[in-house]
């Protein structure tokens, strides 16, 4: 049985196009700044959100596990998770850098006050191109960093218990 | 006033063309760029919170003298290489990269083939 050649390049192309649709359909296109895990944290100098000092990623401690809180004032979720960065708080093993981002410093110290303040360190970023290091894209967001200064946990949107706990596990584990 | 003429004269062919070429770049960049808290926009049509901060970082890395490639490797760092439209050459990649020319010269070789066995 002879095949000719235009049925041979016919049916190529459509086997082409299938291949080259499935191989397409089966990529996941959602966006995730999951890439960052498993990385060391890049050199960054962030100021302080109260004086005109700087904390560099030499400031990270050797000892401790850092959870590096991106927040606002002026975000309502930040609101919903306050409560598990006050509970994480009382953690020894794990130290709380809050990031304020695109906040005026006042509204962001009355926030403080009436809700506690959970952070070892309250840092700024006022027009949000620090945390562009971190792969922030919108707030809250929460990073995980342990004491080789390796980010081991990222959690985008606000914490709530589950995260509270796989923090803690995380925490005490290693 | 002949010296001022051609010190107008460099400034204005030496000077200013490296500011344009600056905001050419500026804008090639924005332009290959998804903002990823948009629907279909990219950095350069956005106007959302997220897009102005990118639009800063790259002015600043551009200061810095970081070029294009070094701009889109440290952003595809930080959000994946979601965030380029124009796919980097790699194996992965390759498939779509050669797919329109394989479509075209196969498909060139149907017709030719097709239109020869017409005329027969």
């Amino acid at each position: 049985m002879k095949i000719s050649f235009l049925k041979i390049i016919s049916i190529s192309l459509v086997a082409f196009a299938l291949l080259v649709f499935f191989l397409a359909l089966n990529t996941d296109k959602r966006y995730s700044t999951e890439k960052i895990v498993g990385k060391s944290v890049d050199n960054f100098e962030i100021i302080f959100l109260n004086n005109d000092e700087v904390f560099k990623k030499q400031d990270l401690s050797n000892d401790k596990f850092h959870l590096l809180n991106i927040w606002a004032s002026w975000c309502l979720p930040c609101k919903k998770e306050h409560s598990i960065l006050m509970a994480l708080k009382k953690e020894n093993n794990l130290k709380i850098i809050g990031i304020n981002f695109k906040d005026k410093k006042l509204n962001a110290n009355n926030f403080l006050r009436e809700l506690g303040n959970p952070y070892d360190f309250s840092l700024s970023d006022k027009d949000g191109t620090k945390t562009i290091l971190f792969g922030v894209y919108g707030i809250p967001e929460s990073i995980l960093i342990d004491k080789k200064h390796k980010i081991i946990s990222k959690f985008i949107g606000p914490l709530d218990v589950n995260d509270y706990e796989d923090i803690l596990q995380l925490v005490n584990e290693k | 006033m002949k010296n001022k003429f051609i010190i107008i004269f460099f400034y204005i062919f030496f000077i200013e063309p490296s500011a344009a070429e600056v905001n050419n770049l500026e804008s090639k960049i924005f332009k290959n760029l998804r903002c990823i808290v948009c629907q279909g926009q990219s950095i350069a049509e956005s106007n959302s919170d997220f897009a102005q901060t990118v639009k800063i970082v790259v002015r600043d890395k551009i200061d810095q003298g970081d070029n294009e490639k070094e701009i889109y490797e440290f952003l595809a760092e930080k959000y994946g290489e979601w965030i380029i439209y124009k796919p980097k050459f790699n194996y992965i990649n390759s498939l779509l990269w050669f797919s329109p020319y394989i479509v075209l010269v196969f498909g060139g070789l149907l017709i030719f083939k097709y239109l020869r066995r017409e005329k027969h």
